[in-house]
């Protein structure tokens, strides 16, 4: 048996490959060759195959069958065998597999080994993921090589006891006792390592903190050595001793000192005289100037203090380095509450920011910038910041937007000011603005009485402008709605607009493609209301009624319920759509709602009465002829019934099969009329219980010619997937001779063939 | 540290270390999505990000990312310098490191590292011990080329 290949022989083999496919097989080819080997128990080569199976796991292969291989690797007596287990352990066991716990004992006992380089081995991968179950059988034997005097040691148990107090916080109790003299080492290595120790257990538990306040003096000695020793080759970066210590020492002195004001005190000398001495050229020293300026503003500090920190982080607002930026506006983030004023002092500053190139240090920016504003800088502020929406990528301008409007709504310096703001933000960042700014818009405008004119006027030159941006269309809709009659009658400025062109517009947003249902409801509201304060009320009227057969079922409700409301409640109209009613207030779905309620009586859904109801679709199809069912072959011949006949008026149905669905039955109403006068206005209606779907096509026309003159048609399609009893009840309405005619009317007698 | 992880401009990982527990398929989830959203980032940009809940530090060495997610109340700054340690190591041990040298010796360059941190914090502040540390170990190999 060939021994196997070695590492880099697979590797450089591997990586020859010219197509993925060409890499899988040789994948394959190899796992195979791997997996033999292993049955075999070959211990000469397990480390090697287990290496070339980490390769090939790191390259998105599974390599799970070498779980337990890894676990004899750490059993073995080689060094080189437990090197690789060990790391092998530590890529592809995770605790959630049982395989884990088998390693438990070995780094028991390798954590006991005579060799420090094992013993290593064993704290390092207990340290990076034993299982809470592990960590509770080894915590023993961590506790103990934390009291070592081998510092190699020492320093990996500090880090591994970390881990176990992480995984099983009960235990930390345990480990107080060892902490006593980590603090006196000389070992640099071991000094972090307990820092770290001693801060995870401070944050976890107050009694802990309380107890190693004490530690505060000696922490500050240590800091104190690191800034004033000369050279030290072996710890020295850029001229700075031991910056990762120096920034743990730090950190550990921001949570013993937060909410003490002895230790604040203590620390006070040393946190200036690192804020003033650490050299800023690189970014070690700024990374040690960061870590001051949190720990300043954490803990109790003399203002003083504060005043140098912030400053710190202005100079760090002016750095070159958009890292050291990036962390100014964050950390300035964070104190903007505490201390306001003197993160104003750095307003321009942060406002310049606004202007740079990264997106994470813009965000930051526009941030703090909002955080800022207050009254005396709302103008200016302002200015940058409509700026800023202008030309910022797309994923600020939501935010900015309605921050822009809190901040308006916050302190504006007028009303003409505050309206012409949010002009702007509709204007340039239209479709950003979030859905729940239409109402309160709304709600602004109502509130500003004396700026209605102005406002409509200028929403309406918006609106000429671009209709495209949603919320701002809606919003102009509503105002055009309630105060057209300031548009039109010479109240404004400039040249005002004669109500024909209004009505253009606002029925322009209706037929647009840009427009959505929802602003389509603000359009078709907003012309109904116009009905009360425009002459043209028939134009109104004809549009409101064209839409009572809109494709879409919130407008053509809407607009069938508004056309009774212009005929039946005439009188209310006024009294629902006026200015000075209670409505007024409301916005559009509660006026909706209310207007609706007037229906309750009459209501047209509830054509069974009782609760089988079933909503009426009825569907414009502009090309399709009116007896759409026609050209479709005629299964059923001539069926045919004559459904009502009264007040001259008589409708019959005939009915078809709809192809390829025997399910649904084509229905087509024929509606004459006998009297001398035209049926005007003739609109049917029809509904079904709600074990059938109905779907009603769009009539042939409106008028049912005097004298048996000609008919209307209209095609109607039930869908009767369960084949029962046809209903159906009919509602039909129309103007004869001037007056408005209304019947309801029961069709039960269908033909058995239409419906089976 | 949660995790750190290198990869090539092509974004083919190079060495992963995770610090916390997480199933393989869950790992190459956060890789995978991770190394294309650095990869989309102009070189410009700045070296932190916020991704998911986490903080990500990156920086760019020649043809390698070196990517690390950190805690909340970890100081970006250092992070860097944590990077630029561990690269000083791999340079001062394979002499002038380049990407192939990782390629061929992923073992060591974890072993390298798993000298210098410790359950994602650095168990050694001194370059030299840590050297010392890997040349020691290096030296109880039983053989010369074990793998």
């Amino acid at each position: 048996m060939p021994a196997p290949i070695r590492l880099r022989e697979l590797i450089r083999t591997i990586r020859t490959a010219r197509t993925q496919a060409e890499e899988r097989e040789m994948i394959q080819k190899e796992c195979a060759a791997i997996r033999s080997s292993f049955r075999e128990e070959d211990n000469t080569y397990r480390c090697r195959n287990v290496a070339k199976l980490l390769y090939m796991h790191m390259l998105g292969y599974p390599a799970h069958f070498g779980q337990l291989e890894c676990l004899k690797l750490i059993a073995s007596q080689k060094f080189t065998d437990k090197r690789i287990g060990y790391l092998g352990a530590m890529l592809l066991l995770d605790e959630r597999q049982d395989v884990h716990l088998l390693m438990t004992n070995c780094i028991k006992n390798d954590l006991n080994h005579s060799t420090q380089y094992v013993q290593g081995l064993a704290l390092c991968t207990l340290g990076c993921m034993g299982s809470s179950e592990m960590c509770r059988d080894l915590a023993g034997e961590v506790e103990k090589l934390l009291k070592t005097s081998n510092s190699y040691l020492r320093k990996k148990a500090a880090l591994c006891a970390v881990h176990v107090i992480r995984k099983v916080p009960e235990l930390m109790e345990m480990f107080l006792p060892a902490t006593k003299n980590l603090l006196s080492e000389k070992n640099h290595g071991v000094l972090h390592t307990s820092v770290v120790l001693l801060t995870e257990m401070c944050e976890r538990s107050p009694d802990m903190l309380l107890h190693f306040r004490k530690l505060v003096p000696q922490l500050v000695r240590i800091l104190k050595n690191l800034i004033m020793s000369g050279y030290s080759p072996e710890h020295d970066v850029s001229g700075i001793s031991d910056p990762f210590l120096q920034v743990r020492i730090l950190r550990l002195l921001r949570i013993l000192g937060r909410s003490d004001d002895d230790s604040s005190e203590a620390m006070n000398d040393i946190l200036a005289q690192v804020a003033t001495n650490t050299e800023t050229s690189k970014n070690v020293g700024n990374a040690i100037l960061y870590e001051t300026v949190l720990t300043i503003m954490d803990i109790k500090s003399e203002s003083g203090l504060r005043v140098l920190a912030i400053n710190i982080l202005g100079r760090f607002l002016l750095n070159n380095d958009k890292n050291i930026r990036y962390v100014a506006l964050t950390s300035l983030l964070k104190t903007v509450q505490t201390d306001h004023n003197a993160v104003q002092r750095h307003r321009s500053t942060i406002v310049d920011c606004l202007k740079d190139l990264d997106v994470s240090i813009k965000r930051r920016a526009m941030e703090l910038s909002f955080a800022l504003v207050n009254g005396n800088n709302i103008r200016g502020m302002m200015k940058e910041l409509l700026y800023f929406l202008d030309s910022c990528d797309p994923e600020f301008k939501a935010d900015c937007a309605s921050g822009v409007f809190l901040a308006a709504e916050k302190y504006a310096p007028s009303k003409r000011w505050h309206i012409d703001t949010i002009m702007r933000v509709l204007t340039t960042a239209g479709s950003y603005v979030r859905d729940d700014s239409v109402p309160n818009l709304i709600q602004l405008i109502t509130n500003s009485v004396e700026m209605h004119a102005y406002t409509v006027q200028r929403l309406y030159k918006a609106l000429l402008d671009d209709i495209s941006q949603q919320p701002l269309v809606q919003v102009s809709s509503w105002c055009i709605g309630e105060y057209g009659d300031l548009l039109v009658s010479g109240q404004c400025e400039e040249e005002e607009p004669i109500q024909d062109e209004v009505l253009d517009v606002l029925e322009g947003l209706l037929v647009s493609n840009l427009s959505t249902p929802v602003t389509r409801g603000y359009s078709l509201t907003a012309i109904m209301k116009l009905s009360t304060r425009f002459s043209s009320v028939n134009r109104i009227k004809k549009v409101v009624s064209i839409y009572g057969s809109s494709i879409d079922v919130e407008l053509q409700q809407r607009a069938v319920e508004y056309n009774a409301l212009f005929k039946k409640y005439d009188h209310m109209s006024t009294v629902v759509l006026s200015k000075s009613s209670l409505f007024y207030r409301f916005n559009l779905h509660v006026l909706y709602y209310l207007v609706s309620l007037l229906f309750q009586a009459n209501d047209l859904l509830d054509l069974l009465g009782g609760n089988d109801v079933v909503p009426v679709i009825q569907t414009t199809l502009p090309t399709k002829p009116a007896s759409a069912g026609g050209e479709l072959l005629d299964l059923l011949g001539d069926l045919s019934l004559s459904t009502y006949s009264k007040n001259g008026l008589k409708i019959e149905f005939t009915f078809e099969r709809a192809n390829p669905n025997p399910n649904i039955a084509v229905i087509t109403i024929h509606a004459t009329n006998t009297t001398e006068a035209d049926m005007t206005e003739f609109v049917f209606q029809a509904a079904v219980p709600k074990t059938f779907q109905l779907q009603l096509l769009s009539p042939s026309s409106n008028i049912v010619p005097a004298l048996n003159q000609g008919s209307v048609t209209q095609v109607i399609r039930v869908l009767n997937p369960q084949k029962q009893q046809l209903r159906m009840r009919v509602k039909l309405t129309y103007t004869h001779k001037g007056s408005p005619v209304q019947d309801l009317a029961e069709v039960n007698n269908f033909p058995p063939q239409s419906w089976q | 540290m949660q995790f750190m992880l290198l990869f090539s401009r092509q974004g083919k990982l190079r060495l992963q270390k995770w610090y916390v527990p997480l199933s393989d398929k869950e790992r190459k989830k956060i890789s995978r999505d991770l190394v294309q959203t650095i990869l989309a980032r102009k070189p410009k940009m700045c070296s932190f990000l916020e991704w998911r809940d986490l903080k990500i530090v990156y920086k760019r060495y020649a043809s390698l990312y070196f990517c690390c997610a950190v805690e909340d109340q970890d100081n970006e700054l250092i992070t860097l310098e944590i990077i630029h340690r561990y690269v000083e190591l791999l340079d001062k041990y394979f002499g002038s490191v380049c990407e192939l040298d990782i390629i061929f010796n992923f073992e060591k360059a974890y072993f390298i590292l798993d000298e210098f941190l410790l359950g994602g914090e650095a168990q050694e502040t001194s370059k030299k011990n840590v050297l010392k540390a890997i040349e020691q170990a290096d030296l109880l190999q039983e053989c010369t080329f074990p793998v």
